[in-house]
């Protein structure tokens, strides 16, 4: 009997606006508690609503990114419920008329095939404070300053079936959003939150079978593995002849399980109204256009583009434009060294491993993408060999020296001159008597190991083909 | 100059641009008539009186419109680190870091803040008896109520305890206890004033409005407290003009709607009779009076003890005892401390208006309470749209009744909910209207006219009520106190 | 005809967070039963295809603010009334079970 399982993802993004959604606090992370926060954000009474022009004009870029349909006339809707860190025990929120809706992702199916996941609605609200729970306390203190964040919510339709779609999703996701530079989208800091729902069928089964909710994912990976445990569990309960139990629970990423979350919930009755507080919002043409105007090159088209003009293969294409400043530095390399794939090849592979290794950003990383070219150059001029231009690379990128100047203060230019290599490669030869019978009986090791004995002598400097060529040469005789 | 007490703010802004007066000496007459009469009446809730140890300070700056002037602010508007209560137990000790902005234009234009008027708690009431301090008293009648919310702020007018005062309207909250003081005030078109610093009852119908002793101070006050405000969404961009000018003793041509549905049943002969004359008075002086009909009023009531309760149960969902004033400190956790805070420091009144609020709002009865009810205000103001085609205002009755004793329907929430017939209208289609004095009972209470205008049209409303009151003498009589 | 029950009335006042004793209970069941049987009247308007006004004035449309900062409060001045403080910090009773 096969299961089916289903799955919508609900992404919550803090827009990377100046300050608040509907006041001008601050939005800047970290700060001393409660230090950016007004009447307004702390919904002290008599304190007003006012909304921020750039967060709704992010929310459109966003809308268009995702290829929604934007509504005529936006209007926002107080969404009730008591807690701690809603200062008015309400949030602004939109409930039945949002900022978009039917919209699409694609993705990349298990299979191979293109998959197109419907974007339900992407809406605009604010966030609320931070809560925290000292250990061991009877009390619970809190933070107002993210209160009053803005926040896009982006829901799917339940359309992933595997938890392998829904980190493809959340990838592709999120390099749109960071293309569109309206959102730090960083998981840790809390800038972009995932929750989930899954339930599970069985194949060819028409009715959605009961639907649990996933929180506390905070990352993309912890994603993946809760909807993983959480689908075996249910196809396991389902299996045993237990009902599923239509409740929210919790990631836990200690011991990779999901509990349920042990709260009385009420019925949610959020008692959603139109906000009184604030006037409707037309969205004219005018609006739309000039958000679609500013819309950068998003990744789907930036790797058909790099496919045509630069000849790179799919996969390289995919990598290269999967994160925006990948891309642009990608990009600023090949407008001054006229071989692309090199570029791409070096970028891909040595340059990501560092920034992997060093957890860091192609923007915090200090090799500009003017000096790689530069020393892609190098290589292709004979300068340095490839083994030596990676030691160069290493350094380049801890300390931002221009590798010319690398190789002048080391010393690293490489030997070509073929007299001076003709002199080592003799030398060589008178030495290694056994290794020469070795190669003139046809082994071909010995060749290598001889051109290893000339590395070694000219402390690697020595250029490669010029002394494989050379030695042949002095071996032939 | 004694007796400064009793000047209208005009009259004393003459006086002291003509340098015949100090404007120091306003305030202290003003203060030694509180501390006088405020035992009897009860009207404050707060009095500021001057630092008097600091050394007098020179020659005062007399550049403001209201330089010198007392102005009582009902305690529902935030004044930054004084005491602003709603005349609630839940609001106890609560002091706003900030200033509402009609509070920051009135220090602008010189005003002495001369204290917070006493209100019926969170503005829910006609009659200032569900304020946690005790009911405020109507200063022609101390066993009578002084109308409400703003009971405090028009028995203070009335009673010469303040020269001008401030108050809120969310369904006849400043017109009808005017009318049951004797004094003059006005509720101006929504969008017209800032709420930025008004605690909000109901959020799409409160507006902050003057109360004074006649028009012109009315128009004085306007003048100062309208204007855009970038800190209050739905306030309107639309230049202030000098209402003053609006001031002319002169009716002719213009035409004055009367609504067949507001001389019904219920309507107190006296009441009637004082606002027929009135109108009649100002046929007399040259306008045109047009019979007209406003269908839909019957049902006012209902669509706004559906939309303001609503309003007022998510806006007052933030008294919880987590940020602010009074907290439960018996709680076991979290819920229990909100449940032990809201449930002591709510009256009982605040407590029935959420319920019904929530209630109307509740999964399964929004369709067919708070739906509803909105689709009914269309209907309103859609009637309104109509009869301003055939006439410039519109002249009613304020309250069916004069003052009634304090107890007397408070064991009858819908009854004193009825009473507010005739001025919750104006709040559910957003139109100005202005109660001014226009006789007395045979009891010799107030007797208040109604007069409503065309959105911004309150250049028309003063017109109309500074003729007939320059043509009577009703704003100059005072009660014997 | 019935308006409200006791029932409903004490889910109401959970949803509201406020508790009713049982005098209390039984009071606002009634008033609150008389208020709703009045407010039915607005039953005999039919009003099918009537649009709803949430704001009186509705030519006001598009309010914004710039994307300025501006002054906030201080800590001292956001927590100068709370009725429980630790450091910076607002205090709560702890919420008894996880949201």
């Amino acid at each position: 009997m096969n299961y089916e399982t289903v799955i919508g993802l609900e992404v919550h993004l803090q827009l990377s606006t100046k300050t608040k959604a509907f006041c001008g606090c601050s939005t800047a992370f970290g700060q001393r508690p409660n230090s950016q926060t007004c009447p307004v954000c702390l919904g002290f009474p008599g304190s007003l609503p006012v909304l921020n022009e750039e967060a709704f004009y992010y929310s459109i870029k966003v809308a268009l990114a995702l290829n929604c349909k934007i509504q005529d006339l936006i209007k926002f809707d107080r969404k009730n419920y008591y807690y701690p860190d809603l200062p008015k025990n309400f949030q602004i929120s939109q409930y039945d008329m949002p900022l978009s809706y039917d919209g699409f992702v694609d993705i990349t199916a298990k299979d191979k095939t293109r998959k197109r996941i419907t974007v339900k609605r992407v809406h605009l609200e604010e966030d609320a404070g931070k809560l925290m729970h000292p250990a061991g306390e009877s009390y619970s203190l809190v933070d107002y300053n993210r209160a009053g964040m803005p926040l896009l919510e982006i829901v799917t339709d339940p359309d992933l079936n595997s938890p392998y779609e829904a980190y493809d999703y959340l990838v592709r996701l999120k390099s749109i959003l960071e293309y569109l530079k309206v959102s730090d989208c960083d998981m840790e800091k809390g800038s972009l939150r995932c929750d989930a729902n899954i339930s599970v069928r069985k194949a060819k089964e028409k009715v959605l079978g009961t639907k649990v909710e996933l929180k506390n994912m905070n990352t993309f990976k912890g994603v993946r593995a809760a909807l993983e445990y959480e689908a075996k569990r249910q196809v396991s309960c389902v299996k045993d002849g237990e009902k599923i139990v239509q409740e929210t629970r919790l990631w836990d990423v200690e011991r990779q399980v999901t509990v349920p979350m042990r709260s009385k919930e009420e019925a949610k009755d959020y008692r959603y109204f139109p906000e009184p507080d604030l006037v409707p919002f037309v969205v004219d043409k005018a609006i739309i256009d000039k958000a679609r105007d500013s819309l950068p090159e998003l990744p789907e088209a930036r790797a058909d583009r790099f496919r045509e003009s630069y000849g790179l293969s799919e996969y390289d294409s995919n990598v290269l434009t999967g994160q925006v400043d990948i891309a642009e530095y990608f990009e600023k390399c090949a407008k001054l060294y006229n071989n692309p794939k090199t570029a791409a090849n070096w970028v891909m592979g040595d340059i990501m491993a560092w920034l992997n290794e060093k957890n860091v950003s192609i923007m915090e990383m200090k090799m500009t993408a003017g000096s790689l070219a530069d020393l892609l150059k190098m290589i292709d001029n004979g300068t340095l060999s490839g083994k030596m231009a990676k030691d160069v690379l290493s350094e380049a990128m801890e300390t931002g020296k221009a590798p010319q100047d690398i190789v002048k203060d080391k010393g690293l230019s490489q030997i070509s001159d073929e007299a001076q290599i003709e002199e080592v490669v003799k030398r060589v030869i008178a030495l290694e008597a056994k290794t020469v019978i070795d190669y003139k009986a046809g082994k071909k090791a010995a060749l290598a190991f001889l051109v290893g004995r000339v590395m070694k002598d000219t402390k690697g400097k020595a250029n490669p083909s010029v002394v494989n060529a050379i030695l042949i040469k002095n071996l032939g005789q | 100059m004694d007796k400064l007490h009793s000047y209208t703010a005009h009259a004393l802004m003459k006086m002291i641009d003509k340098e015949a007066l100090d404007p120091s000496t306003i305030r202290s007459d003003v203060l030694d008539r509180i501390e006088r009469l405020d035992g009897k009446i009860k009207a404050f809730v707060l009095v500021n009186r001057p630092d008097t140890s600091a050394p007098a300070s020179g020659k005062q700056d007399t550049s403001g419109r209201l330089s010198g002037i007392p102005v009582l602010i009902k305690d529902n508007i935030c004044v930054k680190d004084e005491y602003t209560t709603c005349s609630s137990r839940i609001l106890e000790g609560f002091r706003p870091p900030y200033d509402a902005t009609v509070v920051k234009k009135l220090r602008c234009e010189g005003a002495v803040l001369i204290g917070k008027a006493n209100m019926d708690e969170f503005a829910f009431g006609s009659s200032c008896e569900t304020s946690c301090y005790g009911p405020t008293r109507n200063p022609w009648a101390l066993d009578r109520i002084p109308g409400g919310s703003s009971g405090g702020s028009a028995a203070a007018v009335a009673g010469d305890c303040t020269i001008m005062a401030l108050g809120s309207d969310t369904g006849g909250s400043i017109r009808q206890p005017a009318s049951l003081c004797g004094v003059v005030g006005l509720k101006p078109t929504y969008g017209r004033v800032s709420r930025y610093g008004l605690i909000a009852f109901a959020s799409s119908l409160d507006q902050i409005g003057p109360i004074t002793k006649d028009v012109e101070d009315s128009a004085l006050l306007l003048g100062v407290i309208a204007g855009h405000d970038e800190m209050d969404s739905t306030s309107v961009d639309m230049p202030v003009p000098d209402y003053t000018k609006a001031l002319v003793k002169d009716v002719k041509g213009l035409s004055i709607g009367v609504p067949k549905e507001y001389f019904v049943k219920g309507l107190d002969k006296d009441v009637e009779e004082c606002v027929r004359g009135a109108i009649e008075k100002l046929k007399g002086l040259g306008a045109r009076i047009v019979g007209i009909s406003l269908p839909h009023t019957e049902y006012a009531v209902s669509a706004y003890y559906i939309i303001g309760p609503a309003e007022a149960s998510s806006n007052l969902a933030r008294f919880d005892g987590v940020q602010y004033a009074f907290r439960d400190r018996d709680s076991r956790d979290l819920i229990d401390m909100y449940i032990k805070t809201r449930s002591k420091g709510f009256g009982n009144e605040a407590k029935r208006r959420i319920l019904l609020g929530t209630y109307c709002l509740s999964s399964g009865y929004y369709d067919a309470y708070y739906l509803k009810a909105l689709k009914v205000r269309t209907r309103i103001k859609e009637d309104f749209d109509k009869a301003f085609g055939s006439c410039d205002v519109i002249i009613t009755p304020t309250s069916p009744t004069p003052a009634f004793r304090i107890g007397e329907k408070s064991g009858d929430p819908l009854g004193m909910y009825l009473s507010d017939v005739y001025t919750i209208p104006a709040n559910l289609a957003g139109l100005p209207a202005i109660s001014i004095p226009c006789g007395f009972s045979k009891e010799g209470l107030p007797i208040g006219l109604q007069i409503l205008g065309r959105h911004f049209g309150e250049e028309t409303i003063f017109r109309t009520a500074y003729t007939f009151e320059q043509n009577t003498d009703f704003h100059r009589k005072r009660p014997a106190l | 005809m019935k308006f409200i029950d006791k029932d409903t009335v004490k889910h109401v006042a959970l949803l509201s967070r406020l508790r009713l004793d049982d005098k209390e209970l039984d009071a606002y069941s009634s008033q609150l039963a008389s208020i709703l049987s009045y407010i039915d009247k607005l039953n005999e308007l039919d009003t099918t295809n009537v649009q709803p006004t949430s704001h009186a004035i509705a030519t006001l449309k598009n309010v914004y603010r710039k994307d300025v900062p501006r002054r906030s409060l201080s800590p001292e001045e956001a927590l100068k009334n709370a009725p429980a403080r630790e450091g910076d910090l607002f205090k709560v009773p702890q919420v008894i079970e996880g949201k």
